[in-house]
């Protein structure tokens, strides 16, 4: 138990570690520098500019960026959306799979384009080889990098001045790809194989067991797609039970690694801000805000994790260890710290079942998810939600001071306040709309799997996921279905749209504005106090916001289960 | 406009090319020729046939074999998934019931009020191919009543089998229960001739 500790140590060490070379190798890659190591990539690069003509040097002002982002987007979901409903007459689908109903394949084709990754379906009894590579892998790699180009372009709002331009969304969509997330994913892929993890086109495998039935075993391309998966925030498994089945996940070196690969780019990020406007303190400010929120967090989760399930315990159960849902090569504490990860970050892959954990380590995932993902969040679009949060913490400064806020010698106007809202506010009326329509309506409540406050929580979880993009689930709940496919679509386009136009919006505003100088007056954002006022802002939104609800859900099943009721 | 429009679908479809078929031929070219035996399952083959994978837990029931753990899907079938019951669910703890009545009553040494946590709740994946070495000694009785073996060479085996943690620190000890029937079956047949 104390290595499982160990083990947690040294994967956050490691992440330090790793994240500050990554952080200034971001903000050289979208300062338009190639760093030499990558020289290699560049002729590829320019190939892609002239075969578009694409002019790197003319920068976009945001109405420009936000356009084509968007044109890219619903080119991604229509394409996607094809792939899927005709992927019987497509090539390799040696399992003969039918094509997919409309709304899965609509639900699945927006989920991916917007980072998401929420699975209606089982990927081994659903999906082509073909549809997972074609079409999945692309949108693992596009989204992604799509939100990191999005992260950039937003950050440019702070670095310059009296400009309209943000850059170059085609520049910086081909660099995220080609410098960071292909190199990356390469090489991870490639130690995955070496782990166990399946990556062939052949289909099946048909074995004698022992005891003389036949076993069919799925196999598949998959450590191409899991590899990017873990790397861009993604989380789309590419078997049902994603990275808790033993081919995505072999053993627990494999388990260590994408653990880390889920938050590598997301911890970067921070570090990246402060390269980027050349104000390191301020980066570091923020990164140790989103690392105590995380490490709160998933010391709640663990404690209550480990302490393990009274109910089991006088069923029998050996200290009433909750090995419900988890696999034995990882163990309770590695599965805990994974789920804190894929839920602080907007990853959403699993290694072990979110719906069987202890209600309160079920609370902390659904908290991670449902602030919107700015504990780290996903690349790129996790450190835009923190900003927002940093927005509001000014402003609500501001006003107590009786001055205008200034984040980064930008004085905060109007504009940037009402974007701040819509981004903080809009997602979070998503989600508890949607939640109380499908709790209310018998089509909602149809595809249970638990009763009692656990149900609730269900239903909950599920539009957090899809408002947060994070594409987890209390999988017991049957989500294929026309009702939940199309409420998911519009929480998953609200999450990442209101997060990310707002964004480029105000990018374009504070671009335009004048450098302030700083003062006397100036809050510095660098300091332990904008760390705290920034930590207490998002747990205090959070917990306004979502008290009922988490009330209703885990913490009442929390005092349920100790008291030994069932459902 | 032209350009407006369907530029951004061309792009996309460049990056369809590159990171949709160019990168994972590549992997595959470069996994089946570094890794093929991986990169294929891990199947383990017997006299020719192949009679599962390493990874992927196949169903036992036999008294003669040690049993994985519980599942929620059919292990024979290419499926995947974990039971998703909550904590307080009572078809959960019913099914915990009956899975420790099982377990003790076919296993004399078993403790009704001490049962490991994996033999009787399901797995995530459904398809965990370990049990924990607590799971594994609890069932050696039965296997030396069954295949008429003497207990300490059942033990010698278990603890052969033990996989420790990864480089000291990582996951949990556990015993692939497939390698460990094969390797008593190993020994039983190595008995008869």
């Amino acid at each position: 138990m104390t290595n499982s500790f160990f083990e947690i140590c040294v994967s956050m060490v490691l992440l330090i570690l790793l994240s500050i070379p990554l952080g200034k190798y971001l903000a050289h890659i979208y300062s338009g520098k190639i760093v030499w190591l990558m020289r290699w990539m560049s002729p590829v690069e320019r190939f892609i500019y002239k075969l578009f003509s694409v002019n790197d040097s003319e920068e976009m002002s945001w109405k420009v960026y936000i356009r084509d982002f968007l044109i890219f987007n619903i080119w991604g979901i229509v394409i996607l959306f094809f792939i899927q409903v005709f992927q019987n007459h497509l090539p390799l689908n040696p399992q003969h799979l039918p094509g997919l109903s409309w709304d899965l394949a609509l639900n699945t084709a927006v989920s991916f384009v917007t980072n998401t990754n929420w699975q209606s379906y089982g990927g081994e009894t659903t999906m082509s080889y073909f549809t997972q590579m074609f079409g999945l892998t692309v949108q693992n790699f596009v989204s992604a990098a799509a939100g990191m180009a999005a992260c950039a372009a937003f950050l440019r709002g702070f670095v310059r001045h009296s400009t309209e331009m943000i850059g170059n969304f085609w520049v910086d969509l081909t660099r995220s790809v080609l410098y960071v997330l292909l190199p990356l994913a390469i090489i991870f892929a490639l130690f995955l194989v070496s782990q166990g993890v399946v990556q062939t086109f052949k289909p099946y495998v048909n074995v004698q067991t022992l005891e003389g039935q036949s076993q069919s075993i799925a196999v598949g391309p998959a450590a191409a797609q899991i590899s990017i998966k873990q790397i861009g925030s993604n989380g789309g498994g590419f078997f049902n039970v994603n990275s808790a089945h033993p081919f995505e996940n072999p053993t627990p070196l494999s388990n260590f690694l994408e653990t880390m690969a889920i938050l590598l780019i997301p911890f970067a990020f921070p570090i990246f801000l402060g390269e980027f406007l050349n104000k390191r303190k301020e980066g570091w400010a923020v990164f140790i805000a989103m690392l105590i929120l995380f490490v709160a967090g998933l010391g709640l989760a663990l404690s209550s994790e480990m302490r393990g399930n009274p109910i089991l315990k006088n069923s029998g159960v050996h200290c009433g260890i909750n090995m419900e849902g988890k696999e034995v090569r990882f163990g309770v504490i590695p599965s805990v710290y994974w789920e804190a990860a894929t839920t602080a970050t907007s990853n959403g892959s699993v290694n072990a079942m979110h719906d069987s954990f202890t209600p309160i380590s079920g609370l902390v995932a659904m908290f991670n998810i449902a602030i919107g993902e700015v504990i780290f969040g996903g690349v790129g679009v996790g450190l835009i939600g923190m900003m927002f949060y940093a927005i509001l913490a000014l402003f609500i400064i501001g006003l107590m001071i009786g001055r205008t806020p200034e984040l980064y010698n930008k004085k905060l106007g109007e504009s940037e306040m009402s974007m701040t809202v819509i981004a903080i506010v809009l997602p979070c009326v998503t989600l508890l709309a949607l939640t109380a329509i499908a709790v209310a309506l018998p089509v909602g409540l149809a595809g249970l799997n638990n009763s009692g406050p656990h149900g609730f929580s269900e239903i909950f979880y599920a539009y957090a996921s899809g408002v947060g993009n994070n594409g987890s689930a209390f999988a017991g709940l049957t989500a294929n279905t026309p009702f939940y496919n199309l409420t998911l679509t519009l929480a998953m386009l609200i999450g990442r749209f209101a997060t990310i136009v707002p964004a480029l919006v105000i990018a374009g505003s504070l671009a335009q504005k004048k450098m302030s100088p700083e003062n006397r007056a100036t809050l510095p954002t660098a300091s332990p106090v904008f760390v705290g006022i920034l930590c207490a802002t998002v747990i205090v939104i959070g917990a306004l916001t979502f008290f009922p609800a988490v009330t209703i859900g885990p913490v009442l099943e929390h005092f349920q289960m100790t008291a030994g009721k069932l459902f | 406009m032209f350009k407006i429009i369907f530029r951004p679908l061309l792009v996309l479809l460049f990056f369809s090319v590159l990171t949709g078929a160019v990168y994972p031929l590549l992997i595959t070219g470069l996994s089946q020729t570094l890794f093929p035996r991986q990169a294929n399952g891990s199947i383990i083959i017997k006299d020719g046939k192949p009679i599962g994978s390493e990874l992927i837990a196949q169903p036992f029931t036999q008294n003669k074999y040690f049993h994985g753990r519980p599942s929620a899907v059919y292990q024979t079938t290419a499926n995947s998934s974990g039971s998703n019951y909550g904590p307080t669910s009572v078809k959960l703890m019913d099914l915990v019931k009956e899975r420790v009545a099982a377990v003790t009553r076919t296993n004399p040494s078993a403790d009704i009020k001490n049962i490991p946590a994996d033999l009787v709740l399901a797995s995530a994946s459904g398809l965990d191919p370990h049990i924990s070495p607590e799971a594994a000694l609890l069932q050696v009785e039965r296997i030396v009543q069954a295949r008429n073996i003497s207990k300490e060479l059942i033990i010698k085996i278990i603890n052969e089998n033990i996989e420790s943690q990864q480089a000291g620190f990582l996951g949990a000890d556990r015993v692939n229960v497939l390698k460990l029937n094969l390797a008593i079956d190993a020994i039983m047949e190595a008995k008869h001739e």
